[in-house]
């Protein structure tokens, strides 16, 4: 964690009470080292407002994708407050600055770090309101607050004398001056009511009968059209010449709009609309570098590049000096892995609804990144925030892929132009064709040795396109150190006690719509160092495990692997079925899987189990972070066995599920998982379990039949070569 | 014009009669409940009952269910109540949730017909319904809560 400044600021935006209650708003300033290298303090509010009904509303800040973040920070914020859980009403909070995500300086729902990011204001704001309702009811029966407690929206005084909060809502007055909150007046994780037992999340109910609201599920507005975006084949490109008029001629269609970057359909309904889409003829103009991607040829590339054609671009992380180490090593020992450019998958196809007037605007959309829709709806209009609305939806699949906000460009643009709201939904075709993929890479990895057999050295070197030029554009990438998080991560093994290691990277600038997918690049760095460390140790006769478990004397990590080991009964292998594991952390949370195969005599792999331990700090809500490593088992498992996307002249070659199969019920495997709580402080979890699958799966097939896998994803024709090779 | 009962109430239709269903009930009568996910009976996101039976929506064509019975995840129980629905609920079966609608409705349907399904029953039954969060190990959990508490 860094080093907040957790202290409550006395500067306030406005503390309002009345017959509806009090809302209390708070300002917190939280500089981080991150904060600081974008500019300055970053300044968080959690807004809470309560009723003399007793009814607690808590805004939500982040984006709901899943996760469990609409519980999980409210659950925060109660906690500290004291509050019954019951009395809490969660809701879906607007854009606004105050409520930014201080780890991002923006509302901006990524890389496992909401809870994480929003732990100190959440709390602070709840100690905050609850010292506010203390010292309201200290006023009012003319005690000192010192005399006073608070159990469940309840505060207590001498006497027997007590309110709830909604009671002292309904006289409060705000107070000249918001409280000071010290850290150390902070509620103790032993007095812990909420955080840390497994509770409802607030979202299934109206998930499970259909009145949650996704962003396709934007009501019509009056003089509302419907509209669809063909995107160039490669980014970069531009229409030419289109059939538009043949496509108006068609039944409902309204207007064929050329946009800068593809062709938009637009029409009275969806079905309409999506029907004339299927006849546009388009001829597109430009050849950026994105129009020449071959994955196929690209791949062979990257391996040249590693085996000695070029010199990696940037170092991402050193410690020691691995060159050197890897020259004094008692021998080394090298391996070479690809993996496919992947697709995110998600279920809802993006889609942004928005009705852009002279005076304001509003969109209702799912994403990721609230603060860069409302700045794209400024950008592309012109309109001052403060008159733009953003109606933020649940997100039907996010994993990296609404992060991405193009396609509430697609709609802003249409509704600038047109004067009308609009509608915008990608058909699954566009939604796959125009995909933000995880990138194509080749590694290449180099252990040394020494005589005892331990890894004493570590250069691991990754051939592939950066994907943070894509998500934050080119200028801020030329400015920066050039070490991409999103493609890198994972590159490193900081929980081995391995003195030498050095993670670089060799920039493909092939120009690809890349994006963060769900791990990022711990779905294939961790997937090649730790199927090399297995390689490691059963080459010289050793248990996996025990290999792992000699290798560090971090007890976290020991507890999550030898868990896992129970929990698997590790040695116990049936007949035809092989057994193997694999580590990881993600950020300072620590997980450890086994997985069980079996091989047919295609190649093709079946998973019949996956046992997982997670340590994830503090678990909020453990039923949810189960769910999560549950879920992200399955996605691994999926990414692992089934996913590639591959291009051709620069354009994708996929269409749909048809074509890009993803996991499927019938062959999901038993899957069972442990939380150990291993700190007071939550730290990252959404992604945690995704980087173990591959690595896993891999490990087992190599315990079953020797056959090294090296690829991904391990299809059936890629074992089968493994294995006769 | 196509006529039709959903959720027990008459409706008609003047969508051409090749329209899909799932943008006549998602559009036309403001049910988004049912999903769009693939447009080519892909995903099952769209998945609701005709005639009792589970059908994708996004090809059926809505010329098709003239007289029909059509249910939607709105009208499968009053509330919220159907055993389905409070075993997803005990078994906090949603992720992103976009698919579940589609997971009921079918999973509904195989109970309707098969009331104890054996586990690989159920994988069968549900193999085409993509869950993208990977809920299925909760799926096939409150499917067996549901069919034992009824």
């Amino acid at each position: 964690m860094t080093e907040h400044d957790t202290r409550l600021s006395v500067s306030r935006r406005g503390f309002l009470a009345g017959a509806t209650g009090l809302t209390l708003s708070f300002a917190l300033p939280l500089p981080t080292g991150r904060a600081e290298a974008q500019g300055g303090m970053t300044t968080v509010n959690a807004f809470i407002a309560i009723s003399p009904d007793g009814a607690i509303r808590i805004f939500a800040p982040a984006a709901e994708m899943g996760q469990g973040v609409q519980t999980g920070v409210p659950l925060i914020i109660a906690e500290e407050m004291d509050a019954d859980w019951n009395d809490v009403v969660v809701e879906t909070a607007p854009v606004d600055p105050a409520l930014n995500n201080p780890i991002f300086g923006g509302q901006y729902t990524v890389a496992s770090l909401t809870t994480k990011g929003y732990w100190t204001p959440a709390r602070m704001a709840g100690a905050a309101a609850r010292r506010v309702l203390m010292e309201a009811a200290a006023k009012e029966w003319g005690v000192d607050v010192s005399e006073l407690s608070t159990g469940p929206s309840t505060v207590t005084g001498p006497g027997g004398r007590s309110a709830t909060y909604g009671e002292i809502a309904a006289f409060a007055e705000p107070p000249e001056t918001m409280p000071e909150i010290a850290p150390e007046e902070l509620k103790p994780a032993s007095e812990y009511r909420l955080l840390g037992n497994s509770r409802m999340r607030v979202d299934v109910a109206e998930k499970s009968d259909g009145r949650a609201k996704y962003g396709i599920d934007a009501a019509p507005l009056p003089n509302m059209v419907y509209a669809t975006v063909v995107r160039a084949p490669a980014e970069g490109q531009s229409p030419a010449s289109f059939n538009g008029d043949a496509l108006k001629a068609m039944p409902g269609i309204t207007d064929v709009v050329a946009l800068p970057y593809g062709v938009a359909v637009v029409g009275e309904s969806m079905p309409q609309v999506f029907d004339a889409r299927r006849t546009l003829e388009a001829e597109w103009e430009g050849t950026p570098p994105g129009a020449s991607i071959d994955s196929d040829a690209d791949k062979d590339e990257y391996l040249s590049h590693l085996r000695g054609g070029r010199e990696p671009d940037v170092v991402y992380s050193q410690q020691g000096d691995a060159k050197a180490a890897l020259g004094n090593a008692d021998r080394v020992v090298t391996g070479e892995y690809l993996s496919e450019y992947a697709y995110h998958a998600q279920m809802e196809p993006v889609n942004c609804t928005a009705d852009v007037r002279a005076d304001g605007a509003d969109i209702w959309v799912g994403t990721q990144w609230q603060t860069m829709s409302q700045n794209k709806v400024t950008g592309i209009t012109g309109l001052d925030p403060a008159s733009i609305r953003v109606h933020q939806q649940y997100l039907g699949g996010g994993y990296g892929r609404r992060a991405h906000t193009e396609y509430v460009d697609d709609a802003v643009r249409l509704s600038h132009q047109l004067g009308r709201p609009v509608k915008m939904v990608l058909s699954r075709e566009d939604d796959v064709a125009s995909a933000r993929m995880r990138p194509l890479t080749a590694q290449r990895i180099e252990m040394g040795l020494d005589p005892g057999g331990r890894i004493t050295a570590l250069r691991h070197v990754v051939a592939c396109e950066p994907v943070a030029p894509y998500m934050y554009g080119q200028e801020r990438w030329e400015s920066g150190d050039k070490k991409d998080i999103i493609s890198m991560r994972g590159s490193h093994l900081p929980h081995y006690d391995i003195p030498d290691q050095i993670a670089e990277q060799i920039f493909e600038m092939k120009g690809a719509r890349t994006a963060a997918w769900r791990g990022i690049g711990e779905g294939y760095t961790k997937f090649a160092l730790e199927t090399m460390v297995d390689r490691v140790a059963r080459d010289q006769g050793i248990d996996p495990i025990a290999y792992r478990l000699s290798m560090t004397s971090n007890p976290r990590v020991r507890a999550v692997l030898e868990r896992v080991r129970e929990m698997s009964d590790w040695s116990n292998l049936a007949e035809g079925r092989g057994k193997g594991v694999a580590f990881s952390e993600y950020g300072d949370s620590l997980a450890a899987a086994v997985a069980e195969v079996s091989v047919g005599e295609d190649g093709a792999i079946r998973v019949h189990n996956i046992w997982t331990v997670a340590d994830p700090g503090l678990p909020l809500n453990p039923d949810a972070v189960e769910a999560q490593l549950e879920g992200a088992m399955l996605f691994g498992t999926s990414a692992a066995l089934k996913e590639q996307m591959t291009v051709k002249d620069g354009a994708v070659q996929q269409s749909n599920y048809y074509d890009y199969p993803v996991l499927r019920m019938d062959e999901t495997p038993e899957i069972a998982v442990a939380v150990i709580r291993g700190s007071d402080t939550p730290t990252e979890v959404g992604e945690l379990g995704m980087p173990l699958p591959a690595p896993a799966i891999a490990n087992a097939v190599r315990a079953l039949n020797g056959a090294q896998l090296t690829h991904l994803p391990m299809t059936p024709e890629r074992v089968k070569a493994a294995m006769q090779g | 014009m196509t006529k039709f009962t959903i959720n027990g109430q008459a409706a008609e239709s003047a969508a051409a009669p090749e329209t899909p269903l799932l943008w006549v009930i998602r559009d036309d009568l403001g049910l988004t409940g049912t999903k769009y996910g693939c447009g080519v009976a892909q995903c099952g996101a769209c998945t609701v009952h005709v005639d009792g039976r589970a059908v994708r929506s996004c090809t059926t064509a809505v010329g098709d269910v003239e007289g029909a019975e059509i249910t939607t995840i709105e009208g499968l129980s009053n509330g919220g109540d159907h055993p389905l629905q409070r075993a997803w609920v005990a078994e906090q079966v949603p992720q992103c949730g976009y698919c579940q609608s589609g997971q009921i409705m079918q999973a509904a349907d195989l109970l309707s017909n098969n009331p104890s399904p054996s586990r690989d029953e159920i994988r069968g039954a549900m193999a085409g319904n993509i869950c993208r969060c990977g809920t299925y190990p909760r799926i096939v959990r409150a499917i067996e809560r549901a069919a034992k508490e009824g």
